[in-house]
């Protein structure tokens, strides 16, 4: 079986909030946001490093989950975020357009603030 | 507000997270708009390093939607680098702008940058009308222009047009072009006074009569009768909500680093050139002011019949003289809409002793106007 490669679309918008992401499509504004785990997979979407792997290294160690069942789930969302535009999927490793970052920066509470 | 947006405001509110951020990155202008609320010259506007890191302290701090305004962005040579630094941050992008400078090597750039949306102000469908309120000939050709480059590159244009004395017999006509462009249209009724406090913008406002004619008009708002209702009662849950997103989960930054609740609301609550911007946003007492305001606490407009769909603006009201108090322009909609005046707008009627008056001049004294 190919492996699957995924990279982050650079026309997105994109930001953590909570450990979620929030995601507007460069296509047509559509806005997404992604659990916990779709995000992990999002922030590891660089291109080069298979889905399979992401999920072996990033998905199965945090959540008790039998790895073909996380890398079939894994495989459907990669589809439907390219089917939106957000995440470009590809048999083979994707050279990045440019450098967008993931957005590591996570929207936490301010400390002692919370209302 | 989409549902999910509106879900994720409520998130970033409980968060404290600065959801959404207007940088003005200049005042310059290559128009001279005649309700303009911005003077134009340069008091020290931020650098090209300054306003990179002031962008890279706002994604640290959670911002998602950014706006780009002005003045004319355009104007600023270092446009389109700072434009790609905060597409680098993954930032969502709306631009304001005339649009004078966009041509199609410009459109092209936009496009290939991901910019969200591209608002343009067009405030009439003829050139002697719109021209005359730019103070700029030939600005509608190159704004109208601008839109076709836009367009030609699949972005997402929307016209903002300002309704005022000058321009209130055209907005079906800027809105039949929007059509013939392809593109959405806003209109809003509301002339601000200037950001220095000077209020002779205000008399560029429609009158009652206008207001009324225009919130009875099907197609703009939808079921007359639902929109002009008179609203409930309000309950313990409205009385107790937030008057506005302003200094939530929004707030303004102008070119020179002055941190405001929104661009609105001219109350300064820090400098990033002096402070970190989530340093002001989290610790400015007042901002936390702005935050500990709730519907209840505003004089006369928690007690008014309008208070449940009032469209009160807390900048404006500020600017009036008090942030707790109402804000009139928005009192005058409330009556235009259902015909009931608010409390506001009741305690300014003169006084039955003022109501007939006689002034008499001894001849021979000089008039004046």
């Amino acid at each position: 079986m190919s492996r699957l490669y995924v990279a982050r679309n650079t026309r997105v918008a994109a930001r953590n909030l909570d450990g979620e992401m929030m995601i507007m499509s460069g296509k047509d504004s559509t806005l997404f946001t992604l659990n916990k785990t779709a995000t992990i997979i999002w922030q590891s979407a660089d291109g080069a490093t298979p889905l399979d792997e992401i999920v072996e290294r990033r998905i199965c160690p945090a959540y008790e989950v039998e790895p073909a069942a996380a890398l079939q789930d894994a495989e459907s969302l990669a589809r439907e975020l390219a089917a939106h535009g957000i995440l470009d999927v590809s048999e083979s490793p994707i050279i990045p357009a440019n450098s967008q970052p993931a957005d590591s920066h996570p929207a936490n509470p301010p400390a002692g603030e919370s209302r | 507000m989409s549902g999910l947006m509106q879900e994720l405001s409520n998130k970033a509110l409980a968060l404290g997270v600065p959801m959404s951020v207007q940088l003005d990155l200049t005042y310059r202008c290559n128009e001279r708009c005649v309700h303009c609320y911005l003077d134009h010259d340069d008091h020290g506007e931020m650098t090209t390093a300054e306003i990179k890191h002031l962008l890279d302290e706002m994604a640290e701090a959670g911002v998602f939607m950014l706006t780009l305004s002005g003045g004319e962005i355009f104007l600023r040579k270092d446009f389109f680098e700072i434009l790609e630094h905060a597409r680098r941050l993954t930032f969502c992008i709306k631009l304001k702008t005339n649009a004078m400078m966009i041509r199609e090597r410009e459109a092209a750039r936009i496009r290939d940058l991901g910019v969200e949306s591209i608002q343009i102000s067009i405030y009439s469908h003829r050139p002697e009308v719109h021209d005359a309120i730019t103070l700029v000939p030939g600005s509608l050709k190159r704004s109208v222009d601008a839109i076709r480059f836009l367009k030609s590159q699949g972005l997402k244009v929307i016209i903002a047009n300002v309704l005022m004395v000058q321009n209130m017999q055209d907005y079906e006509g800027v809105r039949a072009l929007a059509d013939e462009l392809g593109v959405e249209s806003t209109l809003d009724p509301t002339v601000t006074p200037m950001m220095d406090g000077d209020r002779s913008t205000l008399n560029l406002g429609v009158d009652n009569t206008a207001l009324q004619r225009l919130f009875r008009n099907e197609s703009l708002v939808g079921d007359v009768e639902e929109f002009c209702a008179v609203p409930p009662r309000p309950g313990e849950d409205e009385l107790q909500s937030l008057p506005c997103s302003a200094g939530h989960t929004a707030c303004y930054v102008s070119p020179y680093g002055d941190f405001y609740p929104c661009v609105q609301f001219p109350l300064t609550c820090g400098n990033v050139r002096q402070q970190r911007f989530v340093d002001i946003w989290r610790n400015s007492e007042q901002l936390k002011e702005v935050r500990s305001i709730r519907v209840k606490d505003l004089s006369g407009c928690s007690q008014c019949t309008h208070v449940t769909n009032c469209t009160r603006c807390p900048g404006l009201a500020y600017m009036e003289g008090n942030m707790r108090g109402p804000s009139t322009q928005d009192c005058e909609k409330s009556f235009a809409r259902t015909g009931i005046p608010s409390v506001n707008l009741q305690s300014k009627k003169p006084s039955v002793k003022n109501l007939i008056q006689i002034r008499m001049q001894p001849a021979g004294v000089a008039v004046s106007a």
